[in-house]
């Protein structure tokens, strides 16, 4: 029996329910001494007088770091990680110093006794889509170009008997994993080991072996678990670099740094505000003749972050006029980054809501507009989409959601509505070796994959399984260690497929050299480089989502009661940590439609709202009934396990089915996120 | 000021067995678990009792363990997610967390499972939650048990899966 599509349980599982799992921070090491960081109270300058006096007089300080008295270390492409070389300040928050001591208690004591004096300099670090001084980026992270145009979506919006133009924002948002990010370092015998909570053992190795001048042979990372990341442990922050410096200035010594959660809000990036200016053209039917989005978001002085919110708009809907494009403001900020469904995210609430707003001017139901408008090919590209079943999603989700019957309607004190959304998310594959080997009996399977609570190791597992045509049982598998050969981060739902594609190349190569009767000691790898299929397809995860939501007539209160979405997202490796995945994402994604929001000082350049008191996320009460669901989908032209990614996904569009629901009961439009009370509660009937 | 005079000897059973150290005053149970006895099991996800991940069970009751000084938990009793599965064997907190994949990265699963039994047991002892009517007999609904657990945050949003684990885990 194949052991892909079997509903496994996590085999971290009993780790994880009894706290037995070890994060970086955990890392079971003697004589730990401990971290603290100092940050700039500026936006903008240099750092003119530290005093440490009354600090390094503590019992149990072992040493105190300060810009320009640490070892030189290299500048590699991420600035931000030539930490404590000078001091200069470009976003407040930065990490101006360190203090390590015996106990974290002394540590944080001897903090509180540093002085810092600093020559300021004006900083700006206010937002506004109007200002003058916006710039075009060269290119999108992606690698897609910054802007897209085909036809003349001025001259179809001219024409066109319906057509909606609007602005829609999304807030600023802070990843906030629960595990806040953490290193344990040791520096001994010439080598540096790490354990750190990370996306991507291997590409912490890369960078801190540039940084400090290192061979990577030098370098070790683990990390087995990591306490959730979405995308903010995506590459190695300065915090690295500093538990780097302490440990190498105290060899033999391992020091543990953690970051409080406050400064999770400056130092391990977020997802920026993003404007985006919307367009749709119409004929009297709804066939789009236009489609547009301009997208404006904010990027950081010290290192520039574009959020690519247009790149849906590229590929969702089929129109002859199509334009998109993206602009940054750069200020004295701290650093944007990736955040669950970088781009997508964002990018698909404008044009989610846009198309709601269209139908409803349209007289049409939502889903019918949606299916009107779908593609023969992908629209940007040219190419044929390798699989795409949005619409068997809608009709699906439809079915189950109880979509028909949808008129808005009055329960007691609530207004009831509904709404739908589509998904959308790229399915790609990164780089990486497998290694298996034979012993004993058993195939150990060994890559340096991260499981951030996606199922990593469960359903890797399953994939060697089938490929190596041996019983699940009969599978180890290690991951999270660059001892074990290369992998790619843990990020643009690629996980699965690349080391999935990797361990099915190792498996075959093993078959073939030592057939299915190995002898102990037998180990064969394989690799994945280039992506296989990509050049002639456009490959993508579609879905849809569905949102009930009832708001009190009389204060506006929001709730959810019940998100449904439906997901086409290639073959389903494991259906519980799937469902997991799916749920998780629209959880998050139920957040950011009613909660999150880093409100951003500009007099002083930091985010005032910087803890879990203050940036609401969603709790159990929000989320009590979230359910997900997919279709078969057997896509032969993807990659060879024919698997799409879906860690990402789950969150794209959940923000605009919330908001157009909350519209359906209410009569009111938002086009600002979060959907919070104060939005509705004018415009309630 | 030294280091000694920051230190207090304190007593206390940890998972059932019993510990005496000398403490700093400003420790809290959280970061004596985790960095003096090596417990990791409750999590710091905040620091500042706005989380949960630092649940553990005090005397029986759940408590945010950061927020407990170590020096005012003498003589207590503190258990956590580790102590529950006693033996190797998973406490049904866990097990029905474990059945329904009430979890993802992990981090707020020690937390949540100890936040969990103590909810059950409050709920035994007929406390009421803000989740219902406060003068009727409480009945465990999905919304009943979704109020009490809702102190501990989980950024993966394992939540529907958490409450239907803490409805199988009510039922056993
Ligand atoms: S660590 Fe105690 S509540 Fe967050
Ligand atoms: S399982 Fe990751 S925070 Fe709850």
């Amino acid at each position: 029996m194949s052991a892909i599509g079997q509903d496994i349980p996590r085999r971290d599982g009993y780790a994880k329910v009894t706290g037995t799992a070890t994060y970086a921070y955990e890392a079971d090491v003697d004589n730990a001494a401990y971290c603290v960081l100092l940050q700039a109270s500026i936006a903008r300058g240099q750092v003119s007088e530290i005093d440490i006096t009354e600090a390094l007089a503590l019992p149990g300080v072992l040493t105190i770091l300060t810009p320009g008295q640490v070892e030189k270390i290299h500048q590699v492409d991420d600035t931000e990680l030539y930490v404590l070389q000078d001091g200069e300040v470009d976003y407040r928050g930065q990490i101006i110093g360190a203090v390590v001591a015996d106990t974290p208690e002394i540590a944080h004591h001897a903090a509180s006794l540093v002085h810092f004096s600093y020559h300021v300099d004006e900083h700006d670090s206010t937002f506004s889509p109007d200002r003058h001084d916006l710039y075009k980026p060269d290119r999108l992270g992606t690698g897609e170009p910054t802007d897209t145009k085909t036809g003349d979506i001025d001259a179809a919006m001219r024409k066109a008997p319906h057509t909606i133009t609007q602005t829609y924002t999304t807030a600023t948002n802070h990843n906030n994993p629960m595990e806040p990010h953490a290193t344990t370092a040791l520096w001994q015998d010439d080598a540096l080991i790490l354990w750190d909570s990370t996306q991507g053992v291997h590409a912490v190795r890369t960078t801190i072996a540039q940084v400090f001048g290192l061979d990577t042979d030098q370098v070790r990372v683990i990390c087995p678990y990591v306490g959730g990341g979405f995308g903010a442990k995506g590459e190695p922050h300065p915090h690295i670099v500093v538990a780097t410096l302490a440990a190498r200035a105290l060899p033999g010594r391992p020091i543990r740094l953690a970051l409080t959660r406050a400064q999770m809000f400056a130092l391990v990036g977020y997802r920026p505000p993003t404007v985006q200016h919307t367009r749709l053209a119409a004929d009297e039917h709804g066939t789009l003749t236009g489609i547009a989005l301009a997208a404006v978001n904010q990027t950081a002085r010290i290192t520039e972050f574009t959020e690519n919110a247009g790149s849906p708009t590229r590929t969702m809907y089929a129109a002859p006029n199509r334009a998109t494009s993206h602009r940054l403001v750069v200020l004295d900020v701290a650093v944007p980054t990736w955040m669950r469904a970088p781009g997508e995210c964002p990018g698909m609430f404008g044009p989610e809501v846009a198309i709601d707003e269209l139908a409803e001017a349209l007289g049409v139901d939502p889903i019918d507009l949606r299916v009107r408008n779908e593609p023969e090919v992908d629209p940007d590209s040219g190419k044929p989409f390798s699989s795409r079943n949005l619409v068997a999603c809608l009709r699906e989700g439809a079915d189950r959601f109880g979509w028909a019957d949808r008129a808005p309607r009055r329960d007691g004190d609530w207004l009831v509505g509904t709404g739908v959304a589509a998904s959308v998310f790229p399915a790609f594959t990164m780089q990486a070796t497998a290694a298996i080997r034979y012993d004993q009996g058993r195939y150990i399977v060994e890559i340096g994959a991260a499981d951030l609570g996606t199922g990593a190791w469960t359903v890797l597992p399953q994939i060697a399984a089938d490929a190596l045509e041996v019983p699940l049982e009969q599978i180890d598998i290690g991951i999270g260690d660059t001892t074990y050969p290369r992998a790619s981060v843990a990020g643009g739902s690629t996980g699965t497929a690349t080391w999935g594609s990797a361990i099915l190349t190792a498996a075959e190569a093993f078959r073939d050299k030592f057939g299915d009767d190995p002898d102990d000691g037998d180990e064969m790898e394989g690799s994945i480089s280039k992506p296989p299929f990509h050049e002639d397809y456009a490959t993508y995860a579609f879905g849809a989502q569905f949102a009930e939501v009832r708001v009190h007539a009389d204060t506006a209160e929001i709730r959810v009661p019940r998100l449904l979405g439906v997901f086409a997202a290639g073959r389903i490796v494991n259906p519980r940590t799937a469902r997991s995945q799916f749920t998780g994402g629209m959880t998050m994604g139920l957040s950011m439609a009613l909660h999150e929001s880093s409100s951003l000082d500009p007099r002083f350049g930091h985010v005032i709202n910087h803890d879990l008191a203050e940036y609401h996320i969603a709790t159990c009460a929000d989320a009590t009934n979230v359910e997900a669901h997919w279709i078969d989908e057997h896509d032969p032209h993807v990659n060879a396990l024919g698997v799409k990614g879906i860690g990402e996904i789950g969150i794209v569009g959940t923000a605009a089915a919330i908001v157009n629901a909350a519209h359906h009961a209410t009569g009111v439009r938002v086009r600002d996120l979060p959907l919070t009370l104060d939005k509705l509660l004018p415009g309630l009937p | 000021m030294g280091l000694s005079g920051f230190r207090a000897e304190v007593g206390f059973r940890v998972d059932g067995e019993p510990h005496t150290l000398a403490v700093d005053t400003r420790s809290t149970v959280l970061d004596v678990l985790r960095d003096t006895l090596g417990n990791t099991s409750p999590k710091k996800g905040c620091d500042r009792g706005q989380c949960g991940a630092c649940t553990v069970l005090l005397d029986g009751r759940r408590v945010l363990s950061c927020l407990v000084l170590a020096v005012t938990a003498g003589g207590k009793d503190i258990l956590t997610a580790k102590g529950l599965a006693a033996n190797g064997r998973l406490h049904p907190v866990q097990q029905a967390f474990l059945d329904n994949d009430a979890l993802q990265c992990g981090y707020c699963t020690p937390g949540q499972v100890c936040s969990a039994v103590g909810a059950l047991d409050e709920f035994a002892d007929g406390k009421p939650s803000h989740a219902g009517d406060v003068t009727a007999e409480p009945e465990l609904t999905r919304a009943e048990i979704a109020e009490r657990i809702s102190g501990n945050l989980c950024r993966c949003g394992a939540y529907t899966a958490i409450i239907s684990a803490i409805e199988q885990a009510a039922d056993a």
